[in-house]
């Protein structure tokens, strides 16, 4: 990594999902590199999205509550 | 070389009365307008319109204005953006489009200024909305003329998705200024022309057999479709309503990525392909994202900052509500009805 180049950053969104933001290769459990389609993405927390690794907003209808 | 200008597609929007006639002419013809008439018009509408987010001539008359500052109409004289009649004007009807929106909105109990209690109290309006359910419709019983029609309604902001909030950049500052361009940047396509979100929707109208042009239906779309754009122009120009369009925005994401769902699996169902799903498909993903750094991030981070925008920002939020609601609600009655939502009947 550079020296301008800011660490990535992960943050815990309250009842949400993890924000992303920063140069990190998201891969499947075999080592495949997950595309990323913008610069900020949202990790699904809950479990219940249907685009995982992203989330979809489902946790919203699940009621998914996290203890921040 | 001969450069013409480019042709009159904002002159052959159809006034639907005195007033929006009177505007139209006075941004396009070769003359000034004068004054004095055009003020005369504009109170008149005022004064026999009995509910301003559905009258036909002042929702065009505003959508006409803010063409103008947009630049999103061909025809529309750009040395006119700044005629002190035309602003005379908008204020008058903006004055009473305000008002009237703050009457029928019902803003919810203040939470503490703080960026996550203000996260926390948006998304429990957003949830407690119990508005019209255009999404469960489309998803599964819509018929693909009705789809269309969904399509022609929608067009009207989004074409131009992401426009109205981009006002706000230059007047915030800080952290919630960063929120804002994280999420407008995305909106703007980071970067690559072919994902603009505006893009990606006129490709779907294409997909779907319909006419990509900005503006092409006007004509057809009623004035709660107009007053929904409208609502988001008079907030995002005006810098004291600051708080107003970043409380929008913030409700106009957190509605976005279920919904956006539903309406890819409608559209497939249908039989429409890749091309006119694209756009919904992305925003499932895009709107989980910012929906949290619009809650959090910019509405909460303002609220924090500047605690006296905290009422706007709420009204702000329960006005989109109520407005893409009366939209919503408007297009799944006359389809109840088994008739067209629009104005006019149109062969695609």
């Amino acid at each position: 990594m550079s020296a301008s180049a800011p660490q990535p950053t992960i943050t815990p969104y309250p009842d949400g999902p993890l924000l992303l933001r920063g140069d990190v290769v998201l891969q499947t459990a075999d080592g495949e590199v997950i595309p990323r389609r913008r610069r900020t993405v949202a990790l699904c927390r809950c479990g219940l999205s249907a685009i995982k690794p992203f989330c979809d907003g489902t946790h919203k209808a699940a009621g998914f509550r996290t203890e921040d | 070389m001969t450069i013409t200008a480019p042709a009159l597609a904002g002159a052959a929007v159809r006034p639907r009365g005195p007033l929006g006639e009177a505007v139209l002419h006075a941004l396009t013809a070769a003359e000034p307008a004068d004054r004095e008439t055009l003020a005369r018009q504009a109170e008149a509408a005022l004064r026999s319109c009995s509910d301003i987010t559905t009258d036909e001539d002042i929702q065009l008359a505003l959508f006409l204005l803010y063409a103008s500052a947009y630049g999103t109409l061909d025809g529309l004289e750009a040395d006119r953006e700044w005629e002190p009649a035309l602003i005379a004007v908008r204020l008058m009807l903006e004055s009473a489009f305000e008002r009237a929106l703050r009457t029928r909105v019902t803003v919810p109990d203040l939470p503490e200024p703080t960026a996550d209690a203000v996260a926390r109290e948006l998304f429990a309006l957003v949830a407690a909305d119990d508005g019209p359910s255009l999404f469960r419709h489309l998803a599964r019983r819509a018929t693909a003329d009705q789809a269309r029609e969904f399509l022609m309604q929608r067009s009207i902001y989004t074409l131009r998705e992401a426009y109205p909030h981009s006002w706000a950049i230059p007047r915030l500052s800080g952290s919630p200024k960063a929120a804002l361009v994280e999420i407008q940047s995305d909106e703007y396509g980071g970067g690559r022309p072919d994902r603009v979100h505006a893009e990606l929707f006129a490709k779907a109208l294409r997909g779907a057999g319909l006419d990509d042009t900005y503006g092409a239906y006007v004509d057809d779309v009623p004035a709660i479709t107009l007053a929904s754009l409208n609502m988001m122009s008079m907030f995002g120009l005006n810098r004291r309503l600051i708080g107003a369009i970043v409380g929008h925005l913030a409700a106009f994401e957190m509605t976005s990525s279920i919904p956006n769902r539903l309406y890819a699996d409608g559209l497939r169902r249908l039989g429409f392909e890749d091309d006119v799903t694209d756009y919904f498909d992305e925003h499932v993903e895009a709107d989980a994202v910012h929906e949290q750094i619009a809650a959090r991030d910019l509405a909460g981070g303002l609220a924090a900052q500047h605690p006296h925008l905290l009422p706007d920002i709420m009204f702000g939020a329960a006005a989109c509500l109520a407005i893409d609601g009366a939209v919503a609600g408007h297009m799944l009655d006359a389809w109840e009805r088994q008739s067209s939502s629009l104005r006019t009947a149109v062969t695609p």
